[in-house]
Parts: C-alpha cells; sequence; structure tokens
C-alpha cells in the first residue's frame, strides 16, 4: 500500500508539474489571440501602418507563447494514458470524444491558420490574413472549450451510464456532456479569465516600454484594445465565477467547503473574507478552523445558493450526511457511502458471476440494483471517511488570493481604460512611475490569480480523478514509483530550461522591438 | 452485421487514415534530420523555412490521430501508452523539443543557442519516425501485457492492463520492431527530400536532395522489402465471432489473400512509391514527386492498418496471454460514442479542404534564398 501511494502522489505531482506549466502559457495564447485578431481588424479597416506595426508586435509574442503552450500540451493529452491508464480504460468511452473533437475540429484549425498567419503577409490577400488571425484565436478558443468540457465532467460525470458488463462507463447523452452546468461555468469562467490574463499582459508591457518613454503611439494603441479586452475579460470572469460558486455548491459541496475553510456550515452562513487558518486542524476535533478571520454575513449562503438564508453544508456535515440542513435525515454520511460503495462492488462480481453461469435473471436484477448504488461506487475504495476531504488550507488560500487578485484587476483595467481615453491625468501625475511599475506587477499576479483558480479547482476535487467515481489510487497505471520519479524530474528539468528559454526570448523581444519606430511597417 | 460492428470498422478506417496521414507528415521529421548534414548555411534556412510551415501539421496529425484512438479504441490507449511507458515517453519527449525548436532557433534570448535548437530538431528527426515505427511495429509482432477488467474492483492491484517489467524497453531492442522504425525513418528522409525538391527553388540544394534521394530511397527500398517480409510470415492472432482468440501463421499475409482489395491498395501504393521516387531521380525537371509518393505512403500504410485489424484479427496481440489481445470488438467505445464521433467525422473533409487550399496558397511560390 505505500508503494501504491506513492506511485499515485509521483503520477499526481508528474501531472500537476506538466499541467502547471502548460496552464503558464495557454491563457496568454488565448488572450493575446483574441487581442491581435482585434487589433489586425482595425488594420484592416483603417489600412494604417501604425496599427499593421503593433499587429506584428504582439504577433511576435504570441508565436513564441504559442510554441511552448503546443510543446507542453502534448504531453498532458497522452498522460491520460501513460499515467492513467485505468482512468482511460473506465472512462475513455466518454472523456476521448472531447479530446478528439478537440483535435479534428480545433488543433487542425489553429495548426493550419497559424502557418498563413505568420508567413502568409505576401502570400495572400490582406483579408484571408484577417480570416487566418481570426481563426487561430478561434481555433484556440474552440480547443479550449473542448479541453475544459473534459475536465468538467471528471469535475461533474454526467451524460453516462456504468456497463458492469464491459465494466466501464458509457457515453449516453453527448449533449449532457457537453453542456452540463459545470461545463459551461467552467469554459465561460476560464476563457474570459484568460482574456483579462491577456489584457494584464499587454497593458504590462505597455507599462514597461511607457516608464523608458518608448514607442508612446504603439503602447497607447495597445493600451486602447488590451484594456478593453481585459475589463470584458474581467467582468464576465467575475459574473461567471458567481455562476461557478452556485454549479460548485451543488456539485461538490466538500470542494465549496474547502474553499472556505467551512467545517460546521448553517444557514445564513457568513463568508471569509480574511484569515488565517489554524494549522492541523482535522474535522470534527471541535477547535475553530480559524486563528484570525474576517467574515461578511449572509455572504456565504448568498453566494452559494443566492439566498441570504441559505444553507450551506461544511465538511463535518458533509461527513455526517447533513447536507440540506441540519436535520436532513435523506443524505448519507460518507460512512454510509463507503458501506454502499463497498456493496456495489460485490454486486459487480455477483453480476459477473451470474453472467458466466448463464443465469438471465439474477444479472439483470444485479444490473439494476448497481445502476441505483453506482453513484457511490468512488466511495467503496475509500479507507476511512476522512480521505473524502481535499487539502482545505491550500484550497482555502488559492481561492482567496485569487478572488483578491481578481478584485484588483477590476479596479486596475478600470483605471488603465480612465487613462488610456484621458491620458493626461497619468502623463502629469507625479505618481505616473507607480503606475506603470502596477502595471508592469499585475501581470506576475494575473498568472497567479489564473493558477490559484487552477490549484483550487483540482485540489479542491481531491481525492477524485472522477468526482464520487474514481479516486486517484484507482485511476492510475501499473508502474513503478522509480519508472515515475524519473520522467518526473526530467519533465521538471526539460521544462524548467524551456520556460528560461521563453521567458528570456519574450523580454528580449519586448526589449529589442521596444527601441525601434513601432509606428511604421514593412509588409 | 449489426450498426456497432460496421461503426467498430468505420473507426478503424479513420484510423488508418489518420495513421497514413502521419506517416506521410513524418517528411517534416525526415527534413529535420538532415537539417545538420547541411554545411550550407543558406541551405539550412530554406529548409526550416519550409518544414517550418508544415511541423505543426504533423503535431497535430499526431495529437489528433492519439486523441481519436482515445475516444474510438480506449483500451487500446490505456494498455499500450500505460504499459509501454518509456517507449510512449520518448516519443512525447521527442516531439516536446521539436515544438519550440522552429520558434525559438533563430530567435535573440534563445539562451541556448542555434545549434542546440537545431541539434532538438535532429533528435526529433531521428527518434520521433524511428520510435513511431517501434510502437506501430508492436501492433504486429505483440507486446508483452495481459487484461484482466475484474482487476478494477481491487484497490491494492486495481490497475486492469498489466505489463512486463520493461515497460516499453523491450519493444524498443526487439529486432522486428527496430526494423519497422527504421523502415519509416528511411521513408521519412525520402518523403523529406521529395518534400524540399517540390517546395524549395534553388538549383543546388534541389541537386543535394537528389543525392540524398538516391542513398534514403535506395536504403527505404530494401528495409521495406525486408520488412513486408517479416510481415508477411508472421502470425498474427484471429478471433472468432465468440471472441476466442489463437495464433495463426502468415495471417497477415493470409488476410492480404482475403481482402483483395488490400493488397490492391498495398500493389498501387507501391508503384506509386517507386515512381515518384523514381521519376524525380530520372527527370532533373520533374518536382511533384512528393505527390506520387505521398499518396503512395498513404495507401501502404491504410492496407497495413487493414490487414491488421480487419478479418478476425487482433490488432494488438498479447505475448503473454492471447486472450487479453485487443481486438476492434473488445477494445472499441460504445456504440453510443462511436455514433457520436461519426457525426463530427463529417467535418472531416472540410477541414481536409481547409488544409489543402492553405498548403496550395501559401507553397504557391516556392522558398528561395531571397526570401530568406
Amino acid at each position: 500500500m505505500e508503494q501504491l501511494t506513492t506511485v499515485v502522489d509521483w503520477s499526481r505531482a508528474q501531472f500537476a508539474l506538466t499541467a502547471i506549466y502548460h496552464r503558464l502559457f495557454v491563457p496568454l495564447t488565448l488572450g493575446l489571440g483574441l487581442i491581435i485578431a482585434i487589433m489586425e481588424t482595425i488594420y484592416y479597416r483603417t489600412r494604417s501602418e501604425k496599427w499593421l506595426a503593433t499587429t506584428k508586435f504582439w504577433m511576435t509574442i504570441f508565436g513564441v507563447n504559442f510554441a511552448i503552450g503546443v510543446a507542453t500540451g502534448i504531453i498532458l493529452e497522452f498522460e491520460f494514458g501513460t499515467n492513467w491508464s485505468n482512468y482511460s480504460w473506465f472512462v475513455g468511452d466518454i472523456f476521448g470524444a472531447p479530446l478528439a473533437i478537440e483535435g479534428i475540429l480545433a488543433f487542425f484549425m489553429e495548426s493550419t491558420f497559424i502557418a498563413v498567419m505568420f508567413f502568409g503577409w505576401k502570400k495572400v490577400s490582406p483579408r484571408f490574413h484577417l480570416v487566418s488571425t481570426w481563426l487561430t484565436a478561434i481555433g484556440a478558443g474552440l480547443s479550449a472549450l473542448w479541453i475544459l468540457v473534459a475536465n468538467a465532467w471528471m469535475q461533474y460525470p454526467a451524460g453516462c451510464e456504468f456497463n458492469p458488463s464491459t465494466m466501464r462507463n458509457e457515453m449516453t447523452s453527448f449533449w449532457q456532456v457537453a453542456l452540463s452546468p459545470m461545463a459551461v461555468s467552467k469554459v465561460l469562467h476560464t476563457v474570459t479569465s484568460c482574456w483579462a490574463l491577456g489584457g494584464a499582459f499587454v497593458v504590462g508591457v505597455c507599462g514597461w516600454m511607457l516608464l523608458r518613454k518608448r514607442n508612446i503611439g504603439h503602447c497607447q494603441r495597445s493600451l486602447k484594445v488590451g484594456a478593453w479586452v481585459g475589463m470584458v475579460g474581467i467582468i464576465l470572469t467575475s459574473i461567471t465565477g458567481d455562476t461557478s460558486a452556485v454549479t460548485v455548491a451543488r456539485y461538490q459541496p466538500m470542494k465549496l467547503a474547502a474553499m472556505e475553510g467551512l467545517y460546521d456550515g448553517s444557514s445564513e452562513q457568513s463568508i471569509v473574507a480574511m484569515g488565517i487558518m489554524r494549522p492541523g486542524k482535522q474535522p470534527a476535533d471541535g477547535q475553530d478552523p480559524f486563528v484570525f478571520d474576517v467574515s461578511i454575513p449572509y455572504g456565504l449562503s448568498l453566494l452559494a445558493t443566492h439566498d441570504p438564508h441559505g444553507y450551506v453544508p461544511g465538511i463535518n456535515d458533509i461527513l455526517a450526511g447533513r447536507l440540506n440542513g441540519p436535520d436532513d435525515s435523506t443524505s448519507l454520511s460518507v460512512a454510509q457511502r463507503m458501506e454502499r460503495g463497498k456493496n456495489v462492488k460485490t454486486l459487480i462480481a455477483d453480476y459477473h458471476t451470474a453472467t458466466r453461469s448463464g443465469n438471465k435473471v439474477a444479472a439483470d436484477s444485479l444490473k439494476a440494483a448497481i445502476k441505483d448504488d453506482f453513484s457511490h461506487f468512488g466511495y467503496g475504495y475509500l479507507d476511512t471517511p476522512e480521505e473524502a476531504v481535499p487539502n482545505v488550507p491550500l484550497t482555502f488560500y488559492t481561492f482567496h488570493v485569487m478572488v483578491t487578485i481578481g478584485g484588483w484587476l477590476v479596479l486596475f483595467f478600470a483605471l488603465a481604460l480612465l487613462f488610456v481615453y484621458k491620458p493626461a491625468i497619468v502623463e502629469r501625475a507625479r505618481w505616473r512611475r507607480l503606475w506603470y511599475w502596477l502595471c508592469i506587477i499585475t501581470v506576475p499576479l494575473t498568472y497567479l490569480c489564473s493558477a490559484c483558480g487552477w490549484v483550487v479547482a483540482e485540489v479542491g476535487r481531491q481525492p477524485w480523478t472522477i468526482q464520487d467515481l474514481m479516486p486517484n489510487k484507482v485511476a492510475i497505471s501499473d508502474l513503478t514509483a522509480g519508472y515515475v520519479q524519473t520522467t518526473f524530474w526530467i519533465f521538471a528539468v526539460v521544462f524548467t530550461a524551456l520556460l528560461v528559454a521563453d521567458v528570456s526570448i519574450i523580454c528580449k523581444q519586448i526589449a529589442k522591438k521596444s527601441v525601434c519606430d513601432l509606428d511604421r511597417s514593412e509588409l | 452485421m449489426t450498426t456497432y460492428y460496421i461503426l467498430q470498422n468505420y473507426w478503424w478506417l479513420i484510423m488508418s487514415v489518420l495513421g497514413a496521414v502521419l506517416v506521410f507528415m513524418l517528411f517534416v521529421q525526415g527534413g529535420q534530420s538532415m537539417l545538420l548534414q547541411s554545411g550550407d548555411e543558406k541551405q539550412r534556412a530554406m529548409m526550416v523555412r519550409s518544414l517550418g510551415r508544415k511541423w505543426e501539421l504533423t503535431f497535430t496529425t499526431l495529437v489528433t490521430f492519439g486523441g481519436a484512438f482515445f475516444a474510438s479504441f480506449p483500451r487500446f490507449y490505456s494498455t499500450s501508452f500505460g504499459g509501454a511507458y518509456w517507449l510512449w515517453m520518448a516519443i512525447l519527449f521527442s516531439f516536446v523539443i521539436q515544438a519550440i525548436s522552429y520558434e525559438y532557433r533563430a530567435k535573440a534570448g534563445n539562451v541556448y543557442g542555434r545549434r542546440f535548437y537545431d541539434t532538438l530538431l535532429l533528435v526529433n528527426g531521428v527518434a520521433g519516425p524511428l520510435l513511431l515505427g517501434v510502437a506501430v511495429a508492436g501492433m504486429f509482432f505483440g507486446a508483452e501485457f495481459t487484461v484482466t477488467k475484474a482487476r478494477i474492483l481491487d484497490v491494492q492491484a486495481a490497475t486492469i492492463s498489466q505489463w512486463g517489467p520493461l515497460h516499453g524497453l523491450e519493444a524498443i531492442a526487439c529486432w522486428k520492431n527496430l526494423l519497422f522504425g527504421l523502415m519509416v525513418f528511411f521513408l521519412a528522409r525520402t518523403l523529406a527530400s521529395l518534400y524540399f525538391i517540390n517546395n524549395i527553388d534553388d538549383d543546388a540544394l534541389r541537386a543535394r536532395q537528389r543525392q540524398l534521394l538516391k542513398v534514403n530511397g535506395a536504403i527505404f527500398v530494401v528495409l521495406f522489402l525486408a520488412t513486408a517480409a517479416v510481415i508477411l510470415t508472421s502470425g498474427g492472432v484471429a478471433v472468432d465471432d465468440d471472441g476466442n482468440a489463437r495464433w495463426v501463421d502468415y495471417r497477415y499475409l493470409t488476410n492480404y489473400l482475403t481482402m483483395w482489395w488490400a493488397l490492391i491498395f498495398l500493389l498501387l501504393g507501391v508503384v506509386l512509391v517507386l515512381w515518384g521516387v523514381g521519376k524525380t531521380l530520372a527527370d532533373i525537371a520533374f518536382n511533384k514527386g512528393i505527390w506520387a509518393t505521398g499518396a503512395g505512403t498513404v495507401l501502404v500504410v491504410m492496407s497495413l492498418f487493414w490487414v491488421l485489424g480487419y478479418n478476425g484479427t487482433a490488432y494488438y496481440p498479447s505475448l503473454l496471454d492471447v486472450q487479453s489481445s485487443l481486438t476492434l470488438r473488445n477494445s472499441s467505445s460504445s456504440e453510443f460514442t462511436l455514433t457520436v464521433m461519426s457525426v463530427v467525422s463529417v467535418l472531416v473533409p472540410f477541414v481536409i479542404a481547409y488544409i489543402a487550399y492553405c498548403w496550395r496558397a501559401m507553397d504557391h511560390d516556392k522558398i528561395t534564398t531571397e526570401e530568406v
């Protein structure tokens, strides 16, 4: 068992490592792709050489970032097979479809039109080039859509049914998979947050150039597009974040409880605006979860249920089966679900015995019983109820960092837009250098915000690979810990080396081009 | 013949098309393997420019091939990728380092220098085709795995697909697999020479590529004949209607003789491959050999996939337990999923159409020294 845990941990670590690196680059691809497409549209309509130069400037950055996003992405797709082979079999019937659609619809669109976008300035008409730029951006968006649909399905496995004959889950409704509430909120929240990140990146780079008084005209053009995309992005992210909270409250109450460090829930539940969690806090130990906290009355009830009097269960409530209120007698405790889960496994074994012996009546009856209780299947693998609780401090802190930076971004983009249309305010101000520095600092903050969002989403759903159906320890491949450790370190070294090169090239490109005349461009 | 049966066959057909296009697109890797051989910096720049517009398509085809396998035959995905761990990891690493190299190699601030990235392209150019060939060869010659679905109920050892302790290293060490891999590698180099001759308008480069084509083409033909002989004399796993599997001698030869249309594809493909190479070598003004040889490659690879999976043949034989061998019937997705995916596959012709349109638009004017 110790060996198994080690393999599980290393497999998780490897997936987390590759996912973190991938998600460092993809948001910028999505955000910058939209920004470039808008800039080129303005160039197409105005035929202004200045807008062409500005478009090409950002396109260079886009190209460098895109390449490493592609490089880190291929590993993720194949890792489902290499390191999570049981998962691939157990739900490949459902999970594989979005990945294949992503390849057919999105990747080919991106890879075909990005070549036209970079090499086609003199080879195709301006209109066709513009269409290619938009299709590259749309292709990137479609790619995100399908992979996020797949990810959302892991958080809320809808539109499927377990088939005891094949020992796997099979799709029963494609639309329930593609349009589940979790999928819709995840896609919208993530994609719009990428727009915000792209906007912050553009504003930050412009801040650096303005600090050095370089290419002011180019910066003003870039800021106009970047700040608007960022503002629209962060507003939509906030709105969809609210929807996401409701969805999580409904389908992953344990995650919501961890996000808020909530152990004992109630009606009219307050929300912790900021706080320090008590180290070593365990479920049902009677200790206050916080050493210090500032709470807003009714906040969590309002966020999770859109009703200030709504009931929000805490971790202890969920473990005890009080999902719908303190007097809830209909919900099962985690311990009861573990029993049901173990029973389902017995029923499946019996089903196979009945099938082999040709006892169809018994097999049909067992199949019906399996179907009734299959929602508890994954709990049958847990050793203790507490295993169903994710890492609460990590989920809590990352959630609050994300929200705090998100709040700053709303203010930041509002100020950026104000200064775009009233540049005199900042140009004459004594604090203008401070503002430019804020623009620069906001870039890594936005990346941190994006990364925290993913940590909340992925750590908050532990221990599940597929919510309630398959814990991590069952999803892995038959490998030794040493094998996975070896590839982990290879990935760590290679990806870090690539990250160093990527950041270095981007910085160098920005520095190099910032001293050129970005009001002129040659086709 | 049930709808499910037809869908399983249809998706194997799609996999054969994707696999065939992937092998054709490996001309990118073949070209990369020649970059460091080219002492002339201008020629190298033209080759990189030419390949730089296409590498994404090869990469995408590989990713789509993997995604489509996941969606249509998840048990293969689960068994092969998790089992032949080192083989697939080596393939993936080689493609990771390729993806950044085109963009980074000539950029200021790339930290490691241009030659480093050219070396990475070389590594991918050699390892990519060779190891992909080894992986596909394992589908003909078998691999060391077992599949026991009931294990998923046992938390202590829940993995349904078990593999030998070497986890893919033994596949790389198998001479039959290596022969197949080398054949694919030299095919990629042959296709690359034909592609450069077509895509780059430079007399010196074309003359150099004709020389390389002569050598690589000859090695490829020898390796192809040897590989074909090994495959046609190898046994395979036949599966009856009840799903019982057994090893049978000359399985792939029998399949070719039974499925005459696959044999026609094979022969037509071989003729096209040889004609494209021969005509290019014989006629110095002819630069369209890539299309004949490319089409021939696609036909040959498709026919190989067909004898591999159709006619009640296990497309991934298990060397440890023949009943664990993977077939179109026991490894596919459900009928519902295959139906959904089939609806999506209707869009494939549109995808091919816009790729062809863009390819034509971009390659209408050939690459010259002036351009780079």
